[in-house]
């Protein structure tokens, strides 16, 4: 429409501002609205109102329901014309106000009239209209038409009812899946979009069958596909059928391989995308979908050097060799325009990049910091932290490029990801500490950040004392004491006593920064003063601090604050003082449901360690004290994750806990009756314990009854030799008798008969005897324990999937808490440490330290060593691992 | 939905040199139930793209996990979004078949004003485009001719000449994205 909507006369001075829709109200035109009730039609005027009501729809004005109703029921007065124009708007208003299912009756004939127009744009969009706005009832009136639609000869109409038919496989999938033999016809038509089109919904038809996708897949890369989107779509299925199918040959690669030669560029990407995501795909597969991506790299279009780049940095992070000889073209990128475009080059740089270019990268990348979003630098800054680990003796270059944009303008993200990344380095790297520490010590003189000034004075106050020269940092701290809000000082405080009671000769020069602090204006401030002051003792003298005291006061609190929590809320002021000795030290393993959201990283660095999980052992302890056999047994050391003992869908599921005493060991057998028609008694699991020499039956603990969907528990006692990580197999059959139900009455029958069932074995190990306790800081802990007692032997593990498998695999063996989220590998590492901590059988703390190694293509080898209070339990250590 | 097995377009947008709404069109209230939800995502978007130059070919950026393609003429930036793991060429086809269709229907006069006073063209176009975020038409000619034949009939706006002149623009563009 070349006419203005409305007449521009008034406006015409200010041209630049000039709007149609300049002062519209919609007030005004819904009662504009009302020319579509008059008898002779005026199609333009009634277009013009209907494009200002969806103009209003479009800057986000919302219509009452009863405006809503009002304005639907005067448009369907529209069908009325013959306009071609009016009808199109019509459909188009009709989508927008989403009309409810009674209103829905009142344009059903019209638009079935349309949808059986000899106008093909009026068949294509009346069912589009249509099968937006109906049910499943008014579906199965259409069907016929809409299957009729599919295989049009006009590629609108087949494509409309096409799309609509994947929209409606969400709402009415059985409806949508007769459709079957009409969409398989239509993906064999010339017209490309229809192809594209019956190929998607074909797919989405049969997904759950994947005999038929691989047919469909096969049949059509042989084929003719017309349009580069259904040949994107064939590219995709083809990846996913190849990676469901198992074995080695991959018949789909040649098929993926010819596409990067298809003359659309869409398709030569999609082509190299699948490649770079096979699992397990070799270098020699990788070459060409590389080379088609470096191509791209100097592509004038920024969307082909983004789509290429942002492949290649996550090809990188599996196979940074087979990127390198992109090395020249990500170069540069560096400068390129398009600020995404030249951050994805610096990381995949520096992923890939080797020890002599880290000086040149430096360089380049100073100068393209100033000018990127945070988001982009906080990309950047993990990025240049990886490599730091990877070559430790660029720490010097690195640290500096850190410390310098810590000074530069930032927000909280940015900014704290770069003192995470020097703290991680500062651990990592023990020549980089005292360097990093100076440099937490400078930003903290001007850091307006309250939470990152308390974290690192929290560092501060555990690694300064340990540097040759800690006075210097003294300074720092107390100037905070001055200078900032009550949290901080209260973080200053605490820090400094960690001086005084760690550096005996710094003693009396702390205790009198301490008193000063006892005016402070804050309770806190004061209390934590005088708190140090008293404990601390000596009077400010030089004297060596109790290590009780020290314990007292800085000591790693190793329980999980949940478990904490949960003793503190349970105990009821009394006489009895609270003993923290009755918080168990278990971390519980997360339940399924709780997992956190995919994708959120784990804090690392300064965080605090992740939150302990919600615990089921006070669960446990409850159930088991209640029972009085049991309860004789004492507090169980340890209670493992329920194994599952039978396959998912049987009639009856079991899975077994193993409570772990100092001389027993409780199998709880939780069961679940999957038959409605059936109630179960005296139900029990029988127990053979022939290939467990050290285990000797003690008990069983029937259960009574067992109704339908209402799980019960039998218990099975065996002893073992005291203190002894005693393991074996033990082969279960559930015994029963099966009584038939009444369905109508729910009464069981009077008799039952005898009946057992198989169920599968169950082991105990060597992890069962392992508590996972993590603590905060592990170098402390391990210095804390006698190196006398430490035990240290080198292992093959022979060929592994890969090193973060290997690493898994021995933690899951040991059974204990990785500390500071060393269990994460990253993924192009030749070599890993891995730091565990845990308590084992009998109370002993133990913790071990794991360097991973690769020695040839895929053989890993281990160094592991071991301390712990006692000699015999480090040995014991490595014992689980050789025989493991 | 659809995430995995069809190439699916989160939104559409044109907005003006001042990041405000000319047109758009959303297709997943997932991921912006809310109008001020959309209006924050528009926001955003702007921002971080309008210093950028976008005007000879078509640009693109990810943002809060979106893969976004964008182009701007005169006072007017088009935008495309899509998920993360989106082949961003297909979304940049959208665009471009979007982008150029608006360029026929006002041939060439791609600006504010001009979107405006024929947003009936332009919501047609929209419509034609894409349907329930699936691509329904990537082709400028095509998609142009499509809604231009709507007033054929009516005889009124978009006159028999001006279609034949679409159509010649139309295939101007062919021969020149031959070339390239």
């Amino acid at each position: 429409m070349a006419q203005p909507l409305v007449k521009k006369d008034d406006d015409r001075d200010d041209e630049a501002e000039y709007s149609p829709f300049m002062g519209i109200e919609k007030g005004a035109v819904l009662q504009e609205a009302r020319v579509f009730n008059d008898p002779q039609l005026d199609p333009r005027r009634c277009s013009q109102v209907i494009t200002k009501l969806l103009y209003l729809l479009n800057q986000g004005e919302t219509f009452t329901k009863v405006e809503a109703t009002e304005v639907f029921f005067a448009v369907t007065k529209l069908f009325q014309s013959k306009d071609v124009g009016l009808r199109r708007m019509l459909y188009l208003m009709i989508k927008e106000l989403s009309p409810s299912a009674d209103e829905v009756i009142i344009v059903t004939s019209s638009l079935m009239k349309d949808m059986n127009s000899k106008t093909d744009m009026y068949r294509a969009n009346a069912i589009r209209v249509l099968c937006r706005i109906t049910d499943g009832v008014l579906l199965t009136q259409i069907e016929r038409y809409l299957k009729q639609a599919i295989v049009d000869k006009n590629p609108v109409v087949a494509s409309a009812a096409l799309v609509s038919g994947i929209h409606l496989l969400q709402t009415n999938p059985e409806v949508v899946k007769r459709w079957s033999n009409e969409v398989q016809e239509a993906v064999q038509s010339r017209a490309a979009l229809v192809q594209f089109h019956a190929l998607a919904l074909l797919h989405q038809i049969r997904q759950n069958d994947r005999l038929a996708v691989s047919k469909l897949v096969t049949s059509l890369t042989r084929g003719t596909v017309r349009s580069p989107l259904a040949q994107c779509l064939l590219i995709r299925y083809t990846s996913q059928s190849a990676s469901n199918s198992q074995g080695g040959d991959r018949p789909f690669y040649d098929f993926l391989e010819g596409c990067l030669r298809h003359k659309a560029e869409m398709v030569i990407f999609e082509a190299a995308r699948a490649i770079t995501e096979l699992s397990g795909v070799t270098s020699r597969e990788l070459t060409p979908a590389i080379t088609v991506l470096q191509l791209f790299l100097s592509s004038s279009k920024p969307v082909l050097r983004f789509a290429a780049v942002r492949t290649l940095n996550k090809v990188a992070m599996t196979h940074p060799m087979a990127v390198t000889n992109c090395n020249i073209d990500m170069e540069s990128l560096i400068s390129d325009q398009n600020r995404s475009i030249a951050t994805l080059a610096i990381t995949t740089l520096l992923k890939t990049g080797n020890e002599s270019s880290v000086d040149r990268l430096m360089k380049q990348i100073t100068n393209f910091m100033s000018d990127i979003a945070d988001e982009f630098k906080i990309v950047v800054v993990e990025a240049i932290r990886s490599l730091c680990l990877k070559f430790p003796l660029k720490y010097r270059s690195l640290m500096n490029f850190l410390s310098n944009i810590l000074r530069e303008e930032g927000g909280f993200e940015y900014k704290k990801a770069i003192v995470d990344s020097i703290v991680i380095l500062i651990r990592d790297i023990p020549d980089a500490k005292e360097n990093g520490l100076l440099h937490l010590c400078e930003f903290i003189e001007d850091c307006e950040f309250t939470y990152l000034s308390t974290q690192i004075l929290h560092f501060l106050g555990i690694e300064g004392p340990k540097t040759s020269d800690p006075s210097k940092y003294i300074r720092y701290i107390y100037n905070r004491v001055h200078l900032e809000n009550a949290t901080v000082r209260a973080a200053a405080v605490s820090t400094l006593a960690k001086f005084g009671a760690m550096v005996d000769a710094l003693k009396p020069r702390i205790f009198v920064l301490l008193r000063r602090c006892l005016f402070d204006s804050d309770d806190e401030v004061r209390d934590r003063a005088t708190l140090y002051l008293n404990t601390l003792g000596g009077d400010g003298e030089v004297v060596e601090t109790d290590k009780g005291v020290k314990e007292f006061l800085f000591g790693a609190l190793d329980i999980p604050l949940v478990n904490l929590e949960t003793s503190l809320r349970n105990y009821e002021a009394s006489e009895d003082a609270f003993d923290i000795n009755s918080v168990p030290k278990e971390v519980k393993s997360q339940p399924l449901a709780e997992k956190k959201a995919p994708g959120k990283k784990q804090p690392t660095g300064l965080g605090a360690p992740p939150a302990a999980p919600p615990t089921t052992v006070d669960a446990y302890e409850r159930l088991l004290s209640s029972i009085p056999e049991l309860a004789s047994l004492g507090k169980p050391f340890k209670s493992s994750a329920p194994t599952e003992l039978t396959e998912a869908e049987t009639e009856y599921a079991v899975n077994v806990v193993k409570h772990i005493y100092d001389r027993h060991v409780v199998f709880q057998y939780n069961c679940t009756n999957t038959i409605p028609e059936q109630q179960l008694e005296e139900v029990s699991v029988v127990v053979d314990s022939s290939d467990a020499e050290e285990f000797g039956f003690v008990l069983s603990k029937p259960l009574r009854s067992l109704p339908y969907d209402s799980p019960g528990q039998t218990f099975v006692v065996f002893e073992k030799p005291e203190g002894v990580p005693a393991v074996g197999k033990f082969s279960n059959t559930l015994k029963f008798i099966v009584k038939e139900v009444d369905p109508n009455t729910g009464e069981a029958d009077e008799d039952g008969v005898d009946d057992e069932y198989q169920l599968e074995e169950l082991e105990v190990v060597s992890a069962d005897y392992m508590q996972k306790v993590g603590i905060s800081n592990f170098r402390n802990a391990w210095e804390s324990l006698d190196a006398d007692l430490e035990r240290v032997d080198e292992y093959g593990l022979g060929p592994r999937e890969s090193l973060a498998e290997a690493v898994n695999a021995v933690i899951s063996l040991l059974g204990m808490q990785p500390c500071e989220g060393t269990e994460a590998v990253p993924s192009n590492s030749r070599s890993h440490t891995c730091l565990l901590s845990g308590v084992f059988i009998g109370n002993t703390r133990v913790l071990a330290r794991l360097q991973f190694g690769l020695t040839g293509p895929k053989e890993v080898a281990m160094k592991l060593a071991v301390r712990s209070d006692d000699i015999a339990v480090s040995d014991a250590i490595h014992e689980i691992v050789a025989s493991g | 939905y659809l995430q995995q097995a069809c190439p699916q377009v989160k939104n559409i947008l044109v907005l003006d040199s001042e990041g405000k709404r000319v047109a758009v069109k959303y297709y997943s209230d997932e991921d912006w139930p809310t109008n001020g939800a959309k209006e924050a995502f528009e926001k955003t978007v702007f921002t971080k793209t309008h210093k950028t130059n976008a005007r000879t070919e078509a640009e693109v950026t990810m943002i809060d996990s979106y893969v976004i393609v964008y182009k701007f003429v005169e006072d007017l930036h088009f935008f495309v979004t899509g998920g993360e793991d989106q082949n961003e060429l297909i979304l940049a086809s959208v665009l471009q078949g979007f982008f150029d269709a608006v360029g026929i229907l006002l041939r060439g006069n791609v600006e504010k004003s001009e979107v405006l006073e024929n947003l009936d063209l332009i919501l047609l176009c929209l419509d034609e485009t894409i349907d329930g975020g699936v691509p329904l038409q990537t082709d400028a000619a095509v998609l142009a001719n499509k809604v231009a034949s709507h007033n054929i009939d009516s005889g009124a706006p978009l006159s028999e000449q001006t279609l034949a002149q679409a159509l010649v623009t139309a295939r101007e563009h062919l021969t020149r994205s031959l070339l390239k």
